[in-house]
């Protein structure tokens, strides 16, 4: 045997993964430069669901675009609904009532827990979890029954509308709610068994995708991701909409920035979340639960065929729908996935002269070659699956 | 502090700094937007994030809209957010058509992507940015969809049957 150490001398190799890896969640095209198992470079490929949404939208009547919404984060519906219609309705200068504004925070929140338990179970099952992800489908179950006990729909809801919501929430609904939070703490206490205190898990997690605060802000990381690098900014609090200023609830925050703390701070927000519903069921104010506007709102279908003014104004709001004053306006909210912001351009018309949607999906992406670099080529699953991209908002 | 306050510094701190640069400045419906030169641009920016008042360290959005017979065509409109002090502002630049607009990646490196997207969506080139291309289309594709003057179902080609005749 000679002295000389043989070096190992590895070539520099390009590997594309996705656009059909399964555990890219969904179209996510990453062209991987390594140096043996190491990731020297990242790119991100995307744009093959865009579907050149905001180009329709400028094509549609301001109600007509809110199905497509639904279609951006398909996790969480509601959230996209929600900051869609608030734009609108800040560009008309309307206040909802406030059974709707309750309404809208329980729907919401609803569609946040929805979100993280996705998100959750499939990082689980991308690292080998495999029965995570079914007990996380099986409780997101309860809340997409709850959305067609509301609205008849379980994922594409358009549940809320210019003005309010479209149907009201019924005492049947109320129920269920109250059986899921009592349900769902203990499910999360079997996450926290299966995963929160699995080694595996830590130690597939921690220290991986370390982003530090400034580099996020930085980066235009937003959401959950961010806060688990301990910047504690949540618009829910910051610039509070609806009633969220009349609730008690923390901002959970992280401290390291890793993957695993990123989990912890999901987790912790589906028990935030659960508190919001709570104390809004508790306070769920009686009456309308839309504006009193027949121009923004039509009156009831059965309403239409008896009285003649409901029916012009049915035929109206279908075929004319309703002028928005000229005007710009940027209004956001705080997404499962981060800061969803709606920027609308109008002309005075009943069309918007261009819509702007701000994803967070798209943004919080951005940082993934930071966070994959000179890491595991194992860990960069680690690191998509804590940022929690959907594409469907990604690409637009 | 009281939004009027808030709405006091963002209006005349920026004003105050660049009485030349800010051409137009507006408050609607208590959002603050500065139509401001496109030179400045950079510097505004860089003010905008350093000041202690101010202190704008997250870039939100950039993005682009198109008016098609106006001259200069295009608007790129920046919004900017401070999670410090918990203020939004909008800063608007016109760009005419085949013009650059300089790009603010040297000051946020979160706007990469978002100037991209403007890019790919209006043809705007952003100077300075560190790697220019399409995000969303193929590198091949041609024209740009977000413009006004393109038709919504796209054109015409042998995977596009519905598409408009191009001239």
């Amino acid at each position: 045997m000679s002295d000389n150490h043989e070096i190992i001398t590895t070539k520099e190799i390009s590997l594309h993964m996705g656009p059909q890896h399964p555990s890219t969640h969904g179209v996510l095209h990453l062209i991987l430069d390594l140096q043996g198992e190491k990731v020297v470079n990242t790119e991100a490929d995307i744009g093959y669901l865009h579907r050149g949404t905001e180009k329709i939208a400028e094509n549609l009547l301001y109600f007509q675009f809110v199905p497509y919404t639904d279609r951006l984060d398909y996790m969480c519906a509601m959230s996209n609904n929600l900051a869609y219609v608030q734009a609108v309705e800040k560009l008309l200068g309307i206040e909802i009532t406030e059974r709707a504004k309750y309404i809208r925070v329980i729907a919401a929140e609803l569609s946040r827990i929805a979100g993280h338990l996705v998100c959750i179970g499939s990082a689980a099952v991308d690292l080998g979890a495999m029965s995570v992800l079914l007990y996380a489908f099986r409780d997101r179950e309860m809340i997409l029954d709850i959305f067609e006990m509301l609205c008849g729909a379980r994922m594409t809801l358009s549940y809320l509308r210019v003005g309010g919501v479209r149907y009201d929430f019924t005492d049947q609904c109320k129920e269920a709610c109250k059986k899921l939070l009592e349900l769902l703490p203990k499910r999360l206490e079997e996450y926290d068994t299966l995963l929160t205190h699995n080694r595996i898990w830590i130690d597939r997690n921690r220290g991986v995708g370390v982003i530090t605060g400034d580099d996020a802000i930085e980066l235009g990381l937003s959401g959950p991701s961010l806060r688990a690098c301990g910047v504690k900014w949540d618009i829910r609090k910051d610039e509070p909409y609806l009633v969220y200023d009349r609730i008690d609830f923390d901002v959970v925050v992280g401290e390291n920035g890793d993957s695993y703390d990123r989990y912890l701070v999901r987790m912790a927000e589906i028990r935030q979340s659960m508190r919001i519903i709570a104390q809004c069921l508790k306070d769920l104010p009686d009456g309308p639960f839309t504006v009193d506007m027949p121009q923004i709102v039509p009156p009831p279908k059965p309403d239409v065929y008896k009285n003649m003014e409901n029916l012009i104004h049915h035929f109206k709001y279908v075929s004319q729908g309703f002028k928005v004053p000229k005007g710009e306006i940027y209004s956001s909210i705080e997404s499962p996935k981060g800061e969803l912001g709606t920027y609308i351009v109008s002309d005075g018309s009943e069309k918007p002269y261009r819509l702007k949607l701000r994803v967070p999906s798209f943004m919080n992406l951005q940082t993934i070659s930071h966070m994959s670099k000179g890491r595991y080529l194992a860990d960069v699953i680690a690191i998509i699956s804590s940022l929690d991209p959907v594409f469907g908002e990604c690409d637009k | 502090m009281t939004p009027a306050d808030r709405e006091e510094i963002l209006v005349n701190k920026v004003k105050n700094a660049f009485r030349d640069a800010v051409m137009e400045t507006a408050v609607y419906r208590g959002e603050v937007t500065h139509l401001v030169d496109k030179m400045a641009l950079r510097s505004i920016c860089t003010f905008l994030k350093t000041d202690p008042d101010l202190k704008m360290n997250y870039i939100v959005d950039v993005l682009g809209v198109d008016y098609q017979t106006r001259v200069p065509r295009f608007d790129v409109v920046y919004h900017l957010y401070s999670i410090i002090k918990k203020h939004r502002i909008r800063l608007k630049i016109r760009v005419a058509e085949g013009e650059a607009a300089p790009s603010v990646t040297s000051v946020w490196l979160g706007a990469n992507w978002p100037e991209r997207e403007v890019y790919d969506m209006f043809g705007i080139v952003f100077e300075g940015h560190p790697g220019l291309k399409r995000i969303y289309l193929p590198e091949d594709w041609e024209g740009f969809p977000l413009r006004k003057d393109y038709p919504l179902r796209g054109y015409k080609d042998r995977y596009n049957p519905y598409g408009e005749e191009k001239e």
